[in-house]
């Protein structure tokens, strides 16, 4: 059982991108680290490329056809790759110049959302260097599954093995591996090296159960032999692997984590070592509700005005748009990149809006609002609203300045700005916009000037009443920005004052 | 008159009445059983050659009553032949007891397993289905009950239309004189061969019916392997995978050429593995023969030694489950009494000419003796067998008739369904460079099409093959949603001599499927807009 129990581990796409990068970065709560902004990746000559998330359902995808090979130059926007999603084959482009260096996943493969599959190169010295890193990437795939159970070795007796197999026959002497179509398949999309697995299925082949077992995989609706045999092996080592024991419960099931939940998870932990205070406010919406009712036909969602809105307060604002790496320094991030946390089939992924302060609206109305990557965002936006949710805490990836929760907005009777007159108002949402200082930095012992007093979240800070700062602030930046553009409503809503704050909730 | 590939055209033609008026001609045919003015050829003549018609039991004895014997018998009794059939077996022969007809019925069942099981499918639809599962025997028996359906329809409409069905193996005595069952022997003007084929096994292989099987077997669903190797990657291996993978098999393809579902337009073919064969539970051996299957015994599983195509080496063997022979279907004209009239089949296939007559060894026709469908190879689909059959009816009643093989669609019922006539871009820019014409191409993608949308099912590709300088239509490929319902209206053009310039302007209701190829049509640019005449026939 040894193999089957130590190759369990989840499939190697997160590890290998950190460790073969060699750059110090905290992967973000999206799936993936990725040294993609220029401020990361000053000594990165040699960028990976991801696949990419083409639609919120898909969790891996297949390359079609590689439009560039190995070897050639690419510039910035240039179609490089063929990706077949759950809907559709598209096109996916560079967002570097440089040297196709490498291709890691194969025409046909499957990957994982944000693994990598390719390498590129900054100049031809470094294709070298790239391609051995291509091979490390792909040797160290291989070893992932540890060589504990040699081919001669008789394999222990299955846990149920299938009527069929006689198990004294398997072990007879070395034999080739078997493995079915669909096991072969999967093990080469999580990289299970078929070798070291001993089969499950008649006649001592390796089925599809086997091959998830071994890449940590919640076994899906398949046979009722395969999920039986999975949930027997599963159940055992559960107590083992826990440190601190918690009562079993009779009856109940152990379904590991998947890659992606395995990530968040790492990520969320990590994130309790940074420093993070928590602030909310309501706003009134219904010039935002105006507007949004306004744009809604044209395809602009309310997250688009939102990560609008939050952009552009965010370019009155840089410090909020920061990052503490050190301990010593604050990083300006040259762009404003909204990454909006967007739930999926069992996980959470974070595409990133770049250059939200800049026609992201535009854009959205001509639905030609990508998501560019996973995880370059300065600032991340996350929208329970829709749902009912009122109010809740985020939590602030591991790496940005700050998260803006954002809950569903409701009528609420209102005190005027005379404080006497009652007058029904259109919606009251919760905005917990919750700052912070990334690890080892203390928030309030930063000094305050001028400039960083114009922050919100600093100001907050240093005069302890939170509301009106903010309120005051991100009510400018909405109103004096370009918010203006977007429509009178806000302008004359914003004009009324106090209660101004619209766009951005 | 010039050769035509239409049938109504050239019947209008030849009488100058409307079609109605002929019609009604043809019914008082039947009425009076009059004697029907004979074709006067060298054939014909060299037999009456004392100027009075011979006595015949029959006008014309069909051997064979599967799906080209029956179009042949229809059609006769139409023209006023006094018409027999005579059936060794069952009446349908193989398609509707062992091909199309039950496979149908199994994919039928696959494609909605299919769909029950895609719970992204459903989700779209805003559909929630708990797992869906099936009873293998239940789904056996809707197979089993449309062959017996169909195969009492076809035998009720002969019937009913005075066809006289005899029972026994017929074997062709000499010109004219058959013998069916022990000691019946009976005479006809005229006699068409329409005995069909049997699944091909290849030697090497043994097929025991449970482990090793073909499609005659796979088609009852006695069991549902785990793992089932098809050996073939054509229509009939593609539509297995399709229903085997669909109940939960996991399958392996071996195919004998480099590459999978040869004989399709490689564009369509290759979209086609990426939607039908790489996300499904299915790998593939290209290059390789399975020189030798041995069947499940002992607690063995199926073994099946590969050798490479080319060297002949062994290259592996693959432990599985079951495994299907798809390989291909033989002619089944054994036992017909071939030596009795001098004729040698090669490779099994009778050789025919254009008309469908019979060859013999010397290369000489052979009186009164045509042979139709799968016996003769010429194409093997039953709608080709059925049409043929209808073309040797229209010659032995006095008319000249070709039928145009490339007017003929063939279709593969996977899901989506892949379908085509005429051409692949290939044969066309082969032929274009013979003959010194261009060629050009238009596709249009079924992720266009509303109706194929609401369907969820916007995966497919309509590609036309045609001559820009006059508009001809060389070959049309479709694979998507009803592609084989779909294929028709260019098969008829082609039939038809339409070109491309008029059938662009025929209306299509909205929102159907059939935009997809008013779309293929309004995308292809025709240089000269030149109104066509009537095209000609290309005999294969």
């Amino acid at each position: 059982m040894a193999s089957l129990l130590q190759s369990r581990v989840p499939s190697s796409s997160f590890s290998l991108s950190s460790s073969s990068s060699g750059i110090q970065w905290r992967p973000s709560a999206a799936l993936s680290s990725r040294p993609r902004r220029r401020i990361f990746t000053v000594q990165a000559k040699i960028r990976e490329i991801f696949m990419p998330a083409l639609s919120s359902t898909m969790t891996e995808g297949k390359i079609v056809s590689w439009i560039k090979s190995e070897g050639d130059v690419l510039s910035k926007g240039e179609s490089v790759v063929v990706v077949e999603s759950d809907k559709a084959d598209m096109d996916v482009e560079t967002f570097y110049d440089g040297i196709l260096a490498a291709i890691v996943v194969g025409e046909g493969e499957v990957a994982p959302v944000g693994a990598p599959i390719g390498l590129l190169a900054e100049t031809e010295d470094e294709i070298a260097e790239a391609k051995a890193k291509a091979k490390s990437t792909g040797s160290s795939s291989q070893s992932v599954p540890p060589p504990a159970a040699s081919p001669p070795t008789p394999p222990p007796p299955p846990v149920s093995a299938a009527p069929l197999t006689p198990a004294a026959k398997v072990a007879d002497g070395p034999r080739k591996i078997v493995a079915t179509p669909y096991a072969k398949k999967l093990a080469k999309q999580h990289k299970v090296d078929i070798n070291s697995l001993v089969g499950t299925g008649n006649f001592g082949r390796i089925t599809p159960a086997d091959i998830e077992a071994a890449a940590g995989i919640p076994p899906k609706k398949s046979a009722p032999v395969a999920s039986v045999v999975l949930a027997a092996e599963t159940a055992a080592p559960a107590p083992k692997a826990s440190a601190t024991t918690f009562p079993e419960i009779p009856g109940s099931t152990v379904v590991p984590f998947t890659t992606m939940q395995s990530a968040v998870s790492k990520n969320m932990v990590e994130s309790l070592s940074v420093p993070t205070f928590r602030v909310g406010y309501p706003v009134v919406t219904d010039a935002l509700d105006a507007l949004y009712e306004k744009v809604k036909p044209k395809g602009v969602t309310m997250t688009a005005l939102l990560a609008k809105a939050a952009a552009m307060a965010l370019a009155q604002h840089p410090v909020v748009n920061s990052t503490c790496k050190d301990g010593k320094s604050f990083t300006y991030n040259s762009s404003i990149n909204i990454a909006v946390a967007v739930a999926i089939n069992g996980g959470l992924i974070t595409p990133v809006l770049q250059d939200a302060d800049k026609e992201l609206v535009e854009k959205a109305r001509a639905k030609q609002l990508q998501p560019n990557d996973y995880n370059s965002g300065t600032f991340t936006l996350s929208n329970l609203g829709m749902f009912g949710v009122d109010k809740f805490d985020a939590i602030l990836p591991p790496g940005q300045g700050a998260i803006m929760a954002v809950g569903a907005s409701k009528p609420t009777v209102v005190a005027d700005a005379d404080g006497i007159l009652q007058r029904k108002k259109f919606g009251l949402p919760m905005c917990h916009c919750i700052a912070h200082k990334t690890r080892r930095v203390k928030l309030d012992f930063h000094p305050c000037d001028v400039d960083i007093g114009r922050a919100s979240c600093m100001v907050i800070q240093e005069k302890g009443h939170a509301g009106n700062a903010i309120k005051k602030d991100l009510q400018c930046s909405v109103i004096n920005g370009k918010s203006v553009k977007l429509a009178a409503g806000i302008r004359s809503a914003g004009e009324r004052g106090n209660f101004g704050l619209y766009a951005i909730v | 008159m010039a050769r035509r590939s239409c049938l109504g055209r050239s019947d209008c033609a030849a009488s100058g009445e409307k079609p109605s008026d002929s019609n009604l001609r043809m019914r008082l045919f039947v009425l009076s059983r009059r004697p029907k003015p004979r074709r006067v050829n060298k054939v014909s003549a060299s037999l009456s050659s004392n100027g009075s018609p011979p006595k015949f039991d029959y006008d014309l004895i069909i051997i064979g009553a599967g799906v080209g014997g029956h179009g042949a018998a229809l059609h006769a009794v139409e023209k006023g032949l006094k018409t027999a059939i005579i059936e060794g077996d069952v009446v349908g022969g193989t398609c509707v007891n062992r091909g199309c007809v039950p496979s149908k019925a199994l994919l039928a069942v696959s494609g909605r397993m299919r769909e029950l099981q895609n719970e992204h499918h459903m989700k779209a639809f805003g559909l929630q289905v708990a797992a869906a599962g099936y009873d293998r025997q239940a789904v056996a028996d809707h197979a089993n009950n449309l062959a017996s359906k169909i195969r009492s329809n076809l035998t009720n409409s002969m019937k009913a239309l005075g066809v006289d069905i005899l029972t026994g193996v017929g074997t062709i005595l000499g010109p004219q004189k058959v013998k069916y069952g022990t000691d019946n022997v009976i005479t006809a003007k005229d006699i068409i061969i329409a005995t069909g084929s049997v699944p091909s096994v290849p030697k090497g292989i043994e097929v025991d019916g449970k482990t090793v099987i073909t499609s005659d077997h796979a088609l009852k669903l006695e069991f549902v392997p785990d793992w089932i190797a098809i050996v073939g990657s054509g229509y009939i291996g593609l539509e297995f995978s399709d229903v085997y993978t669909a109940l939960g098999s996991e399958v392996t393809f071996v195919e004998a050429l480099d590459q999978l579902m040869p004989g399709f337009d490689p564009e369509i073919g290759k979209l086609a593995q990426r939607v039908l064969i790489n996300p499904r539970k299915i790998d593939f051996h290209t290059g390789v023969f399975a020189s030798k299957i041995t069947p499940a015994k002992d607690g063995r599983p199926v073994t099946i030694e590969l050798v490479d195509a080319k060297t002949k080496e062994l290259k592996d063997t693959l432990e599985v489950d079951a495994a299907l022979i798809a390989t291909g279907r033989a002619p089944h004209t054994k036992g017909l009494g071939l030596e009795n009239i001098n004729v040698e089949t090669q490779r099994g296939f009778i050789p025919v000419d254009e008309h469908m007559r019979v060859i013999d060894a010397k290369g000489k026709l052979v009186p009164h003796l045509y042979c139709i469908g799968d016996a003769n190879g010429k194409m093997m689909l039953a709608h080709a067998a059925s049409a043929q059959g209808i073309s040797v009816v229209e010659q032995v009643s006095g008319k000249d008739h070709v039928l145009n093989h490339l007017s003929i669609p063939a279709a593969c019922f996977t899901h989506p369904e892949i379908s085509m006539v005429g051409l692949t871009e290939p044969q066309a820019r082969e032929k274009a460079e013979k003959e010194g014409f261009e060629v050009s191409v238009a596709k249009t993608s079924f992720k266009a099409n509303t109706k194929a949308l609401a369907e969820n099912e916007g995966e497919g590709l309509a590609k036309l093959i045609y001559r820009p300088d006059n508009g001809e239509i060389l070959g049309v490929h479709i694979f998507g949603l009803h592609a084989a319902d779909l294929i028709h209206e260019a098969s008829n053009a082609i039939a038809y001599g339409n070109r491309i310039q008029d059938i662009k302007f025929a209306v299509h209701a909205h929102p159907t499927l059939s935009e997809v190829l008013d779309e293929l049509f309004k995308s292809a640019k025709v240089k000269g807009n030149i109104s066509s005449g009537v095209g000609e026939a290309v005999a294969v």
